[in-house]
């Protein structure tokens, strides 16, 4: 178990690294002059002054070969320090510090909407003997992922705001501001996990042992449960660490439609100002969240899988 | 150990093949009666990319000229899905905006598919260390979510329908490269290979005829899906401001326009987004469809 | 009184329509019954008909099943759930994959007694070891702890037994409960279910495939065959007069392992592939390695068939791997024809390839699915590029006749034959190139006994017109006398035994090849 665990630390932090390296290649390599972008950034001219634009340069140390670049921005990342955002010059690791929390919370709630809803409808869709329940649960997370996530959340806003006035419009305030986005958030994940779920389940049920717990007596209800859900849980389980650094993702979207301040909203603007430290600091923030939540998994699924690790054990 | 007999023996010498063969209309026709619903999608998507070659067929309106005499009013039969603040016919400037929007998504998918594929199948077939360090790489890309992947390619690359469409080709690459890494695999370490290999075939004979012919099934599948999800991405990332420049009808910034008046004029919202809605679960159906087909068949 | 009372018994599935055409079907208590059938006879289906147990898209389209008196058939759910486990046990085919794996072994065998409160659930886990120790298995505390994929396939049968009759049920049904095992192992199990029944009074329902199974195991035979009784009686009666014409043409189609070869042995032919030392390792990760073929000498002579027998794991696939040279051994030599060949590649290894084919066990995986079977059987020759695409084109419809196949089937895909056609069809790829020797990797394990026939007879002709020398992989030892000239007996990657296959026969004289020729259901012999 300590070796599987160590095992895991070593990738996670190796992703850790490959996604800074992946966000600088991105942000700093692949565009022609990055200084061009961060010092017009915001504005449409791109007239500026050479001597700024050289003065800029050297401020952010774009003016060093590129390996010189990466290894002391790697370096300072290990620090803890991000860079500094080009609109106010402000330390990115602040403006995360500031903001990951209204995001967390939201990301949070909305994870365990997606994992009640979408299992639930799994659960029901896999159990149910009427054809006509089960097609009918199944189409919800068809629907569910090709909906658009802005769509719905100016739709339930629409609704519950405007028309119904159940919810508030907008802003961080308190638990009622979380709900609609948080739905908001949940619905193409929710819908994710139900199909996963119930392919899984369906999966599992046509497996022999299940034949030979029908043949003991046992109860479809006990089945389910007792027998089913155990081993389709775990290649369910396998998609959280993904789920949740889309979430994370998404937040950029519906933090926008429902006016939220968070991480969400301030990836947005920095996109919009070509805020390119800001940009990269979101990108390492998300590898964490996913490296962490993947780590979260890999602790929890040998518990439902007795096979991962003692597979290397003598019998 | 001892064995029955099921027929007389005579019988198998030469039996009949197992399956016949009918007409391959009857059988599609049989096939497209029994699901309704991919009858619509396939519609649905035809309307849409006819919408896409030819606008005028649709609506004669011009999606640029503002009537402010004629602003916000409800959908109605004049105008079907109304008009905006200054007065521009929605129905027109959807229909209008399905070509910007859906030539972006079909750049973004041949874009993930093609290269995707490329890496994936070298992936799979070199094996050794070339193999490990592309996965090493593919797992980190799948690591970053792609929206976020892309938000990062338009930061670098700028703003744009090109660039937006390029940002979410290069960010769905991963998963391309991954199923076709997968497919090639699962072939290569098939029976059917090592048989070939037994008969003196060479390594890109084998690539060649065997390899890429049963390869493709699940990547087309997968691009169908990932149809889809561009359109989503590229319409999410319009919606953020960072596509075409207004007033360009695209259907991302069509729904962003008609923000500032949700609670007044609920069409200028809904309905584009529901196209948007349509069209996708439209691509999802018949995704859907082909891989379930693929799978049963193999 | 008769326990279970079956009564033109009905059952069709939605996908391939009637599988049970009205049978008649009786178990008295304590009575052991075999029904034997082949694949699609209906033999299955009627065992999980009676528990209600059918696949899904299965329904009872008519009939009864009287079991105690009771009809089991539009029984409700809930009370048929009290007969199933309770009264009537059943023992599942595979032991690999009919276990929970994530739940312990304990716990599934206490589940029985719990459901059906008989025990609480500390008694019931106290019981769950007895019974586990009941079924033969060592150390039952322990295996109880366990979880399925840390026992063997044996182990793994003794606790789905146990588990069948942990409730003490009046009838067994074994659908197949031993062709998944080795043939070692088969007996085992076959003695404890025999031990187990005979103790507690329980009926039992054997369902198989194997007529030395049912002969030895059953007093009453049932033979089916597509969906209806064809014969039932005693079954020494059945067995030494048969009455209908599909039991005896079942008789005389079985290889029999005291049957005379189909031709006379050869023995002097010059050696074609000579095999030293062979040894072949695997790594298993952190430092330990599996050697999978230790030691392996043998030769095979032109125009003669070198049978190599062993169980599953013995190294068998291996050996032949290693002598097609798909993989490298770790130490020895192959020598073919006079030359070195174990360490060739390219163009030499290439070349050995004209001489060496090729037959795998599995007709359906072998065949690339796209090919249509002229590509199939051509790829040889277009490979190396011998002749032009007519002359190809001739040399297959040739090749085809060889092997008994019309030429129509050119155009086919795979997926349209029979399972029987597409050896035929892998036969005819392996003869393509016309090679010396032909490598058959458990040729006819994987088809129906009468269509095994016709291809064994098809091994012996061309072996006959064309002078292929075979090495015959096989575990079926019936198959390999009929074939064979000479033997080799391999276990744990050692070749224990080996010489002209009348002497091993006959006077084996390693005790591994005693208990595989012991282990075979033999007793059809006396009844003929």
């Amino acid at each position: 178990m300590g070796r599987y665990l160590a095992r895991r630390l070593l990738q996670a932090v190796v992703v850790l690294w490959a996604a800074f390296t992946v966000s600088f290649a991105v942000l700093y390599v692949l565009p022609g002059d990055p200084v061009a972008i961060m010092a017009g950034a915001g504005t449409q001219s791109s007239t500026t002054d050479p001597a700024q634009l050289a003065a800029l340069r050297h401020q952010y140390g774009l003016d060093q070969p590129l390996a010189v670049q990466y290894w002391d921005k790697l370096v300072d990342a290990l620090h803890g320090d991000l860079g500094r955002s080009v609109v106010n010059g402000s330390p990115v690791s602040t403006i995360i510090k500031q903001n990951l929390p209204a995001t967390l919370q939201l990301t949070l709630l909305a994870l365990a909407f997606a994992v009640l809803f979408g299992s639930a409808i799994a659960l029901c869709a896999t159990y149910t003997r009427a054809r006509w329940l089960r097609q009918f649960l199944l189409t919800l997370p068809a629907a569910g992922v090709s909906l658009p996530s802005f769509w719905v959340g100016l739709m339930l806003l629409q609704l519950f705001s405007f028309r119904l006035h159940v919810f508030p419009a907008f802003g961080n305030n308190g638990v009622r501001s979380l709900v609609l986005p948080a739905l908001t958030l949940a619905v193409a994940s929710s819908a994710v996990i139900a199909q996963l779920l119930a392919k899984s389940m369906d999966n599992v049920l046509s497996e022999p042992y299940i034949e030979t717990a029908r043949a003991k007596g046992a109860s479809r209800l006990r089945i389910h449960f007792r027998h089913a859900l155990r081993n389709a849980a775990a290649p369910a389980l396998t998609i959280l660490g993904v789920t949740f650094g889309e979430l994370i993702t998404n937040a950029v979207i519906t933090e926008t439609v429902f006016s939220r301040t968070g991480l969400g909203s301030v990836t947005a603007q920095a996109v919009q100002a070509e805020n390119i430290p800001v940009v990269q600091g979101v990108v390492i923030v998300s590898a964490v969240a996913f490296v962490l939540v993947n780590l979260a998994v890999d602790l929890v699924y040998p518990l439902l899988d007795p096979r991962i690790v003692t597979a290397g054990a003598a019998r | 150990m001892t064995e029955l007999l099921a027929r007389p023996i005579a019988a198998d010498a030469v039996a009949e093949p197992v399956a016949s063969r009918r007409p391959i209309t009857a059988r599609l026709a049989r096939f497209l009666a029994s699901r309704p619903g991919l009858v619509i999608s396939v519609a649905f998507v035809a309307l849409v990319l006819i919408a896409v070659a030819g606008p005028d067929l649709f609506t004669s309106r011009d999606p640029l000229a503002a009537a402010p005499t004629q602003k916000l009013h409800a959908p109605g039969w004049h105008h079907l899905f109304g008009t905006d603040q200054i007065g521009r016919d929605m129905f027109a400037r959807v229909v209008h905006g399905a070509a910007q929007s859906l030539r972006a998504s079909l750049l973004a998918v041949l874009l993930a598919s093609v290269i995707g594929s490329l890496v994936g199948l070298v992936s799979g077939f070199a094996g050794g260390w070339v193999d490990g360090l592309i996965m090493r790489v593919i797992d980190v890309l799948l690591a970053i979510p792609a929206l976020l992947l892309s938000l990062a390619f338009v930061t670098a690359l700028g703003f744009g329908t090109t660039n937006v469409a390029i940002a979410v080709g290069l960010a769905s690459i991963a998963r391309f490269a991954r199923i076709m890494r997968a497919e090639v695999l699962r072939i290569s370490t098939s029976l059917y290979v090592e048989a070939a290999r037994a008969c003196g075939a060479r390594r890109y004979s084998i690539l060649a005829r065997h390899v890429l012919p049963n390869a493709y099934g699940p990547v087309v599948a997968l691009a169908t899906l990932q149809f889809g999800l561009a359109i989503l991405a590229v319409s999410a990332l319009s919606f953020l401001g960072y596509g075409a420049t207004p007033p360009a009808p695209e259907w991302g910034s069509l729904v962003a326009q008609g923000r500032d008046y949700l609670g007044t004029a609920w069409w200028l919202t809904t309905l584009p987004g529901l196209t948007v809605a349509a069209t996708v679960l439209a691509t999802n159906r018949i995704a859907r469809a082909i891989d379930g087909e693929w799978s049963a068949a193999r | 009184m008769t326990l279970l009372d079956v009564r033109d018994l009905r059952v069709s599935y939605r996908s391939s329509g009637p599988a049970v055409r009205g049978i008649d079907l009786q178990v008295q208590a304590g009575e052991v019954v075999a029904v034997v059938g082949e694949s699609g006879s209906g033999k299955s289906t009627t065992a999980h008909a009676v528990l209600g147990l059918l696949a899904a898209g299965g329904r009872v389209d008519g009939g009864q099943v009287l079991f105690d008196g009771q009809d089991l058939v539009g029984l409700g759910e809930r009370r048929l759930r009290a007969v199933r486990g309770r009264e009537i046990g059943l023992v599942p085919q595979d032991p690999t994959v009919s276990l929970n794996p994530v739940k312990r072994i304990g716990e599934q065998v206490a589940e029985v007694l719990i459901i059906h409160a008989l025990a609480d659930r500390r008694t019931a886990a106290l019981d769950a070891v007895e019974l586990l120790a009941a079924a033969g298995l060592p150390d039952p505390e322990l295996r109880a702890r366990q979880f399925p994929h840390h026992l063997s396939g044996g182990m793994r049968q003794r606790v789905l037994v146990a588990i069948a009759l942990a409730a003490k049920p009046k009838l067994l049904i074994a659908d197949e409960p031993t062709s998944a095992l080795d043939v070692t192992v088969q007996r085992q199990i076959l003695d404890l279910i025999e031990q187990a029944t005979r103790e507690s009074g329980t009926a039992v329902l054997l369902v198989t495939h194997d007529l030395g199974i049912a002969a030895e195991r059953a007093s009453r035979l049932i033979v089916m065959s597509d969906g209806r009784v064809v014969e039932t009686g005693p079954t020494a009666d059945v067995l030494s007069d048969p009455q209908h014409e599909y039991t005896r043409t079942l008789l005389s189609a079985v290889p029999r392992i005291d049957a005379a070869p189909a031709r006379p042995r050869r023995t002097d032919g010059r050696p074609l592939l000579v095999v030293e030392d062979l040894a072949k390792d695997f790594p298993l990760g952190r430092g330990r390695t599996l050697r999978a073929v230790d030691g392996v000498s043998f030769q095979v002579h032109a125009g003669e068939t070198f049978a190599l027998v062993g169980e599953s794991g013995s190294g068998k696939s291996t050996t032949a791997r290693l002598v097609l040279r798909l993989t490298d051994p770790t130490a020895g030599t192959v020598t073919f024809d006079g030359r070195d060949v174990t360490r060739v590649s390219g163009r030499t290894l290439r070349d050995l390839r004209r001489h060496v084919q090729v037959v795998y066990q599995n007709p359906f995986a072998s065949l690339d699915p796209r090919f249509t079977v002229a590509e199939i059987v051509e790829e040889p020759l277009r490979v190396f590029r011998v002749g032009s695409r007519t002359s190809r084109r001739d040399r297959a419809r040739d090749l085809l006749t060889r092997v008994a196949l019309p030429a129509s089937v050119l155009q086919r895909r795979p997926a349209e034959l029979s399972g029987g056609q597409r050896q035929r069809v892998a036969i005819a790829r392996a003869l393509s190139l016309q090679p010396s020797l032909v490598v058959c990797d458990e040729p006819v394990s994987a088809l129906d006994v009468s269509v095994q026939a016709q291809v064994l007879e098809l091994f012996a002709e061309l072996q006959d017109e064309l002078g292929l020398a075979y090495l015959f992989i096989s575990h079926d030892l019936a198959v390999v006398r009929q074939l064979a000239d000479h033997v080799g007996v391999m276990q744990a990657g050692r070749l224990v035994e080996a010489g002209p296959a009348d002497e091993i026969f006959a006077a084996p004289s390693h005790p591994y090849t005693r208990e595989l020729l012991a282990a075979v259901p033999g007793t059809l012999r006396s009844h003929t």
